[in-house]
């Protein structure tokens, strides 16, 4: 993924609202040590980010311990906190998979609105970057518009796509996509589906009815299921995350909407209780915003605004 | 992942009450419950503390310390304090006469504008109103053909005698983003379009985009000064997280919105937002989005958010979307057949297939009290129920009608032409002979009578069967392995 714009002054501009919410008001935290009132002001601005109860529980308890212990007395909270946060998402494989024999099959999923159609653009663009041919499917034959929404991607792009009619069956649209990917002899072969609420479970089975079909056609396929969240949704996303893994079997969260959000901190709850990595964030309209997630350099663009 | 408030609160304070007198200091504590399920329903911190301290002084006041039943107690004041603080409701659409009335739709992206309006125009359309829907959102490719796909499906296939269309100008798109005002323009000229055409009621159909986006609101604030608008909707992602906050009150400061509507309230969200956005904003929440179908628009039951945070089931949907597929004509017809015991086969299949066009079992469960907790982590298989209308769509007309017909060789060709075996008709055979000797009984006698029906129902039911129905998971192996154990049985 080396052709992302992966440094850190774009991420920290693209997450600018993410720090003004946790970062200014950790700003003012600044030299404060650890003790009973710094962990409660810094308990509520996780609650406020959107970490969830579950995580902000742990990280603060363990600081807790850590007082009533009587450890770490003079240490910086902030300092323990930026630790603390970059431990939690430590050692995840977070890059593509790409299959040895093309075409790689990437299947991209999510409830409606989350930004699946935007997201598989910015994919599909990062992707041609690296020199990769890319083929899109337009297998969200649902929403009225939909098609038309990527293709207009596509011509902007100028990567190819397979469309279906709306109303057509989205699993044999990707059969078809999946036969000219091959055909084609293309790299990478891109889905993009309808949203669904997973709590249609019809909808879920249509999913899964998808995935089949890719398999079928490509050995190991999909070799990337990656679930788009929104991060201005708040702990609901969990629950999609669980439904749409129990369903298909995601490998990799697409984190969009990050700089729309004045938080982020659902982060910490989707790698803490759900466990899947998030592999790519969007932090803006243009096609070229999609960064690889690194969590060195969420963390830092969170905390180091404040600490530095 | 979300255990039932009113259960911890009832077992938390029962706890409690014991052992002697509760305290203050009590009620305070059972409060860290109240905080943790309202921060999981994604209300806004701040409100929640507030909104606790405040159930705290109510239920001192209440005296809830020295009641018999503090939990239930709690919960009562709980839930009322969260009606309260969503309420008062006035669904609906003001409309001015003489017309056009000019409703303006604003929101964040993927918020569900676009399909928010054809819903809307749908619920006008049902009222006898002239509608058009104005594609003023250039921003997103192709917004506009789905504004217009929208407008002709809602025309053609909506209720009522109304008249939908739309007001798009697609080649302005390429301007969008070059020339400021373009969006503005567009909006101007839909609204004179509607009046020159009689119109009742036009929807202008905005770009959505970050509320932190000063362009945006520019435009947002010059399709306002230019059409004057009489009424503007907010529109809100029902699963929005801590930012609601936020983006509630940068859409209500620039813009005095009049109403909110949340949408995808299909999905499971505890909708915390309702609280957060009506306690920030003050602006009453108008109406809810809850399906993917243009008549899924509802007006807001502030007492169904609060049994959803609260989990304590919503048994007014239940009974509305029954009213939606049984007529009573319907109903007074099946309740003479059980209390003669002399439904049928068909019967039984007509009325298990209205009941399932009501969505699906899990999420018709889920509505009662009390079962939403404990269906949390099982799995209904609504194929279970293909099969037994698999089974019963085998049998002849004359089976179907007197089902102790079924000998040996009727039970085998039935399984066969339903795809299933034996053992599973013959399991369907006796629960339907049950099912009618119990719903006799049940019309028959008194109150002790139907307790006698419960019993035996309770306990002639069939655990494995119960079981088949819920599925994959660990149910079903438990299932299997207890179907196995009656074969061994025999």
């Amino acid at each position: 993924m080396g052709l992302f714009r992966a440094t850190v002054n774009a991420l920290r501009s693209g997450l600018s609202r993410t720090r003004s919410a946790l970062a200014t008001p950790l700003a003012a935290m600044r030299g404060r040590t650890i003790d009973n009132d710094s962990i409660n002001e810094l308990e509520r601005l996780l609650l406020s980010s959107d970490v969830g109860t579950t995580t902000t529980d742990a990280i603060v308890n363990e600081l807790r311990d850590a007082v009533s212990r009587g450890e770490k007395q003079n240490r910086d909270i902030l300092e323990l906190l930026h630790d603390q946060l970059v431990n939690r998402l430590a050692n995840k494989k977070r890059t593509l998979a790409i299959a040895e024999r093309s075409p790689t099959v990437i299947l991209v999923a999510g409830v409606n609105g989350v930004g699946k159609t935007t997201s598989v653009a910015k994919i599909g663009r990062a992707l041609r970057e690296e020199n990769r041919s890319v083929l899109l499917a337009a297998a969200d034959t649902f929403r009225a518009g939909a098609v038309s929404q990527l293709a207009t991607w596509s011509e902007r792009l100028g990567i190819e796509i397979i469309k279906g009619q709306q109303g057509a069956d989205p699993a044999a649209v990707t059969f078809d996509a999946a036969e000219a990917a091959i055909a084609r002899s293309a790299d990478v072969l891109l889905i993009d589906t309808a949203g669904r609420l997973h709590t249609q479970e019809p909808l879920m089975r249509q999913l899964e009815k998808i995935k089949q079909v890719t398999s079928k056609k490509v050995d190991g396929a999909p070799h990337e299921v990656l679930l788009v969240l929104d991060a201005t949704q708040g702990q609901n996303t969990l629950v999609q995350a669980k439904r749409f893994s129990e369903a298909i079997d995601v490998t990799g969260i697409f984190l969009a909407k990050l700089d729309g959000t004045a938080r982020g901190g659902i982060v910490f709850a989707i790698e803490d209780e759900i466990g899947i990595p998030v592999k790519l964030i969007g932090i803006g309209e243009r096609p070229e915003d999609v960064e690889p997630f690194d969590p060195e350099v969420f963390v830092d663009a969170l905390i180091n605004e404040a600490v530095s | 992942m979300f255990e039932s408030l009113s259960g911890k609160l009832t077992g938390t304070l029962r706890n409690l009450s014991g052992r002697g007198k509760i305290s203050e200091s009590n009620v305070r504590d059972s409060m860290v419950e109240v905080r943790k399920a309202l921060l999981d329903a994604d209300v806004h911190v701040d409100v929640v503390t507030d909104f606790c301290e405040e159930v705290v002084q109510d239920a001192l006041g209440a005296k809830v310390t020295t009641s018999l039943k503090p939990g239930e107690e709690m919960i009562g004041i709980v839930n009322q304090r969260l009606i309260d603080l969503m309420g008062p409701v006035e669904s609906g659409v003001m409309l001015v006469d003489p017309g056009p009335t000019i409703v303006m739709m604003c929101g964040l992206q993927g918020s569900g504008k676009t399909t928010t309006c054809g819903k809307l125009a749908a619920y006008l359309k049902a009222r006898g109103k002239k509608v058009s829907l104005v594609a003023a959102d250039l921003q997103r490719p192709a917004a506009v053909e789905q504004l217009q796909v929208t407008a002709n499906d809602v025309n053609e296939n909506a209720k009522g005698v109304g008249e939908v269309t739309c007001y798009a100008e697609p080649e302005k798109c390429g301007e969008y983003g070059t020339a400021t005002g373009v969006a503005v323009g567009v909006c101007k000229r839909g609204v004179k379009h509607a009046r020159k055409n009689k119109v009742d009621v036009v929807i202008l159909d905005t770009a959505g985009r970050l509320h932190i986006d000063d362009e945006l609101m520019k435009e947002l604030r010059g399709v306002q000064s230019m059409t004057t608008p009489h009424q503007i909707f907010l529109v809100v992602d029902a699963m929005i997280g801590q930012d609601a906050v936020n983006a509630a009150s940068a859409f209500h400061t620039q813009l005095a919105v009049d109403g909110v509507i949340l949408t995808k309230f299909d999905s499971d969200t505890r909708g915390g937002a309702a609280l957060s956005v009506k306690r920030v904003t003050g602006v009453p929440i108008k109406f809810v989005g809850t399906g993917e179908k243009f008549d899924a628009l509802e007006e807001f039951h502030p007492e169904r958010i609060a049994s959803r945070i609260l989990g304590m089931g919503d048994v007014v949907s239940l009974v509305e979307k029954a009213q939606e597929e049984f007529s009573e004509e319907d109903a007074e017809n099946i309740a003479q057949k059980m209390a003669s015991g002399t439904m049928t086969v068909t019967d039984f299949i007509n009325q298990l297939k209205s009941i399932r066009r009501m969505g699906p079992m899990k999420s018709l469960l889920g509505m009662l009290p009390g079962v939403g907790a404990a269906l949390k982590n099982v799995q209904v298989d609504d194929e279970q129920f293909d099969r037994i209308e698999a089974i019963a769509s085998s049998m002849t007309k004359k089976e179907k009608n007197d089902i102790k017909l079924l000998g040996k060789s009727r039970i085998k060709r039935i399984a066969k032409g339903s795809g299933t075996n034996p053992s599973e008709v013959n399991r369907f055979v006796k629960q339907f002979d049950m099912m009618k000797k119990m719903s006799k009984q049940m019309a028959g006698g008194g109150l002790g009578s139907k307790m006698g029906a419960m019993k035996d129902l309770a306990g002639g039911m069939d655990p494995a069967s119960m079981a088949g129905m819920t599925g994959r998971g660990s149910t079903k192996t438990k299932s299997n392995k207890q179907r196995f154990k009656r074969r061994k049985r025999k």
